[in-house]
């Protein structure tokens, strides 16, 4: 379409270098289909894009309640976008009270515009008109823009049941008033709806066209975010799909799992391609069998993954021990919630770490690395392979629900075929091999498995010796478990200390881990330039943890985790300094370091946002100036 | 499951005769009189009249008196967690389908603690023998009561009776839908147990075997009866199932069922006022999990190929 067609004026132009998106609607409207789509499309056009999905807790919550809101937002910049920001400038909201649910979080910019479905107003119902009345008036607080739009009578020219339908009717708004290209809009319409007909094609790309042309006629404003097509290739995707495709690249074959939120969406996408790849996705019965299944193949050959969230790993925590005992490689990645117990299935928080480091019993050296950006999901899992098998131990990797759902785009991995597992060597064992050859120095051992004619021994979880026969006299258990653990020591040893983000010194260095990489260094960036002297630095393993970082945090003042996790607030009631419960990272580096690390944590069930964890460095600055 | 089918078939020595010493592992520890002892006898005597090849045979078991039993083997032996023998054996059969795999679970493991897992197994249909050494009591732990245990009988948990009727394990299994093999034998009749874990073994799929045993310690006498007279036993009896001619003698009580008849097999099963040996159902129709998840192996070079394709899914 061209702007020729438009009857009202040339519509303003509003150039900026980033906007916020969101669509919101009842659960099972599409709103989600329409803001991946209008993601997807933006990164590819050049934009930073970063995606998360606003999901409510239900199934199918009552239409038009604010506790049913679910959608998306999309933060689309004209550089890389690493978080989801601060609040949101365009909203489109399918009823009144998913947008109030929005305002009420506080998730709106003072000025926001709000394109609403207005046909609520006109209701014959009157509780519905009282009630569409009543959130006008509530949001007529702010100085929101309120555009009514009627957008379900607009879809009646192409569809029967416009319900199903306006998703691509405001894909069509956002693809006018952002400027995105037709053309791509319409290839994801076709991806997304590849299972369906080529008449619900037809008839989605008809609804986007009728989106568009409405908002050429009426909407008297468009938005401008320069892109820069990228000079190398790009892909974009969610942290899930990242994770997925990262398990392929590095060759397992064996993903054994039940179904749980958020880590599921993994087992969707390796379901649908796996199989092509040589490798399944084994559906266990129950989480403590996926974890089962997974150490049984691991065991008999290359190393298999399970993947699970809170409550599943707690249930797989047996099996871990197993694992870690009998030295048998496996990867667990937990996508994390909010806990404890069912807590907060459908958001992000960072709060198993502890749980993932000592949550077995007795002593069970195990790794743990968290990715900090999605690009990461895909490459830690070929790390997380290798160092399983290396160290013939469990590696877990924690991920989060704000990268599992987030989308962005980063540059395509170039694939190596070396960072696949070897072929099983079936060859007789060595003179003498035994089944944990510990290396005295570094615990270090070759495993035996199944099939090698000479290396026959009974695996168990038991105590037992480098021969694995069961330890009966009292040193036995002392030297291999110091075998085990002298394992993380060789590992620390082979990492480097973490990058610090700005300067190496100064007043304060603030420390995080997993998913809040983007929004640290943005509300980093901010203090700066309001010339506070902070840094922060990002830990990418978490046992061990990576070396230095006691010679790191001598040259700041103060240190202070910043966490998706709760921790008490000095000045609380009831709360001291010896009994303050502090952020499991602050704990943790605590304890590594002997320095007073201070912590900041909340627990809002959303990403942190950038204003918040500046804030929240401004509050913590250190009296004085700089050391 | 996948690379196995590239890995190059290792040379054997093909005029190699396996002795049943050959694999004998640790020396058995279990008490003296203990019906473990008769299954690690017949298993062993199984793989040398089989001719097993050692390192391609896995022994897994759960936790209690009978999971030693892969100690005892001179095979590969996983001994895990209470209960979880089961889903160990999926993955490493899913894996590595070429090896034979056998599982020991106690009653407490395969009927309590692990019952979810000992379902589903049924329902998979793995190929593999799963063998339930039944003797209705915690051993190793010190004589508490089993989902097994008889009624009325007096353990350290229910010190004045087992409080519940005890689970029918077969009725369990032959209700389990797609279950292809579920068998019942006695550890004092050891020609019958041998016969049953050779047929076992020759199944394809996963055959589920419960062992009836004595306790020596905790439960001498639950059996005593059927031990002194054979004519409480019914043996069912059919060319597809058990064939023991040598037991004829003794146990005069024959039974003919065809094993195919899952409808006869319930009713077999349901009668508890006496002790029904041998094969209440087979069919080697079922379809076996291992073999309906088969996928073609890939080289790295062909998943790297097939990778870009993907990622092109996902271009900017």
């Amino acid at each position: 379409m061209s702007a020729a067609t438009a009857t009202a004026a040339p519509p303003k132009v509003l150039k900026v270098p980033e906007h916020t998106v969101e669509i919101v609607s009842d659960s099972g409207e599409g709103a989600q289909k329409c803001g991946q789509i209008f993601g997807a499309v933006s990164a590819k056009m050049g934009n930073g894009v970063w995606t998360v999905e606003l999901i409510p807790a239900e199934i199918q919550p009552p239409p038009r309640v604010p506790e049913g809101a679910s959608g998306n937002r999309i933060r689309v910049g004209e550089h890389a976008v690493t978080n989801w920001g601060d609040r949101t400038d365009l909203v489109i909201a399918f009823n009144e009270q998913v947008l109030l649910a929005r305002h009420r979080v506080d998730a709106l910019a003072d000025d926001a515009v709000l394109l609403v479905e207005d046909k609520w107003a006109r209701s014959e119902d009157a509780d519905i008109v009282a009630a569409w009345e009543a959130a006008m008036k509530e949001l007529s607080g702010k100085h929101y823009r309120i555009i009514p739009v009627a957008m379900e009578d607009q879809c009646l020219a192409v569809m029967d049941n416009p319900r199903k339908g306006k998703n691509m009717f405001a894909l069509g708004l956002l693809a006018r008033i952002y400027g995105r290209d037709m053309e791509r809009i319409k290839e994801q319409i076709a991806y997304a709806f590849r299972k369906k007909s080529e008449e619900v094609y037809a008839q989605n790309a008809a609804l986007v066209d009728l989106g568009y042309a409405w908002a050429e006629e009426n909407i008297d404003f468009r938005v401008e975010i320069p892109t820069h097509p990228a000079d190398k290739s790009l892909v974009v995707m969610n942290g899930n799909e990242a994770i997925g495709m990262g398990c392929i690249a590095s060759g397992m074959e064996l993903c054994a799992m039940y179904p749980i939120t958020p880590a599921t969406s993994v087992s969707h996408y390796l379901s649908e391609v796996f199989e092509k790849f040589g490798g399944i996705v084994h559906q266990a019965e129950d989480e403590i069998a996926a974890a089962g299944v997974a150490i049984g193949a691991s065991y008999a050959g290359k190393v298999a993954f399970t993947i699970t969230s809170g409550p599943g790993l707690a249930l797989k925590t047996e099996f871990l021990g197993l694992a870690i005992m009998t030295e048998t490689p496996l990867v667990l990645v937990d996508v994390q919630r909010g806990g404890p117990s069912t807590g907060l299935p459908t958001k992000v928080e960072q709060s198993d770490l502890m749980a993932a480091i000592f949550g077995q019993t007795g002593d069970a050296p195990h790794i743990v690395m968290a990715p900090a950006t999605i690009d990461e999901c895909f490459h830690i899992m070929i790390t997380a392979r290798r160092l399983a098998e290396a160290f013939r131990t469990v590696v877990m990797v924690l991920s989060d629900a704000n990268l599992a759902t987030g989308v962005t785009p980063f540059a395509k991995p170039t694939l190596d075929e070396k960072w696949q597992a070897a072929a099983l060597d079936l060859a007789p064992v060595r003179d003498g091999q035994k089944p944990y050859d510990w290396n005295k120095e570094t615990g270090l051992s070759e495993r035996i498995i199944p099939g090698r004619p000479g290396g026959m021994f009974t695996l168990t979880g038991l105590s037992h010796d480098d021969r694995s026969k069961v330890a009966y006299s009292s040193d036995i258990h002392q030297h291999s478990s110091a075998m085990r653990s002298r394992k993380m020591a060789v590992l620390q040893s082979l990492l480097k200390p973490p990058a610090v983000y700005g300067a190496d010194k100064g007043d304060l260095l603030v420390v995080g881990w997993g998913s809040t990489k983007g929004a640290i260094e943005e509300a980093v960036d901010r203090a700066r330039a309001e010339g506070l002297k902070v840094s922060s630095m990002h830990c990418r393993f978490l046992s061990p943890l990576e070396p230095g970082l006691k010679d790191i945090f001598k040259r700041f003042k103060k240190v202070m985790t910043v966490e998706i996790n709760y921790s008490d607030d000095m000045g609380d009631p009831y709360v001291t300094e010896e009994n303050r419960r502090r952020g499991q990272l602050s704990m943790l580096l605590r304890n590594a370091t002997l320095v007073d690390v201070d912590c900041w944590g909340r627990v809002p069930g959303e990403p942190l946002r950038p204003m918040s964890i500046l804030e929240a460095i401004r509050g913590r600055m250190p009296r004085g100036g700089a050391a | 499951m996948t690379m196995c089918g590239l890995l190059p078939v290792l040379d054997q020595n093909e005029d190699h005769q396996y002795e049943m010493s050959e694999y004998e592992g640790a020396r058995a520890r279990w008490c003296p009189g203990c019906g473990d002892h008769s299954v690690l006898t017949a298993v062993q005597r199984l793989l040398a009249v089989e001719q097993l090849i050692p390192e391609q045979t896995m022994m897994v078991s759960g936790i209690g008196c009978s999971s030693r039993l892969p100690h005892y083997m001179k095979t590969y032996g996983f001994h895990g967690l209470h209960g979880r023998a089961l889903p160990v054996a999926t993955g490493i059969k899913l894996h590595r389908p070429e090896l034979a795999v056998f599982v020991t679970m106690g009653d407490g493991d395969c009927t309590s603690i692990g019952a979810g897992h000992w379902l589903h197994a049924l329902r998979y249909n793995v190929d593999l023998v799963a063998m339930m050494l039944d003797n209705g009591i915690y051993g190793l732990t010190k004589m508490q009561t089993s989902p097994t245990t008889p009624q009325g009988f007096k353990s350290n948990t229910q010190p004045y009776g087992s409080i519940l009727p005890p689970l029918n394990p077969i009725e369990v299994a032959l209700g389990v839908t797609n279950a292809s093999f579920v068998a019942q034998t006695a550890e004092w009749a050891p020609a019958h147990l041998f016969a049953t874990l050779r047929a076992a073994y020759h199944h394809k799929g996963f055959s589920f075997v419960r062992i009836l045993q004595r306790c020596p310690v905790f439960t001498p006498n639950i059996f005593q009866k059927a031990v002194q007279d054979p004519a409480r036993i019914a043996l069912m009896v059919h060319d597809d199932g058990v064939v023991v001619p040598e037991l004829d003698k003794i146990y005069t009580n024959q039974v003919p069922h065809d094993p195919r008849d899952l409808a006869e097999a319930r009713m077999l099963a349901e009668q508890t006022d006496r002790i029904t040996l041998g094969v209440f159902y087979k069919d080697p129709s079922r379809p076996r999990y291992e073999e309906t998840r088969r996928v073609a192996p890939r080289t790295p070079a062909e998943r790297v190929a097939l990778l870009e394709k993907e990622f092109a899914r996902y271009a900017v």
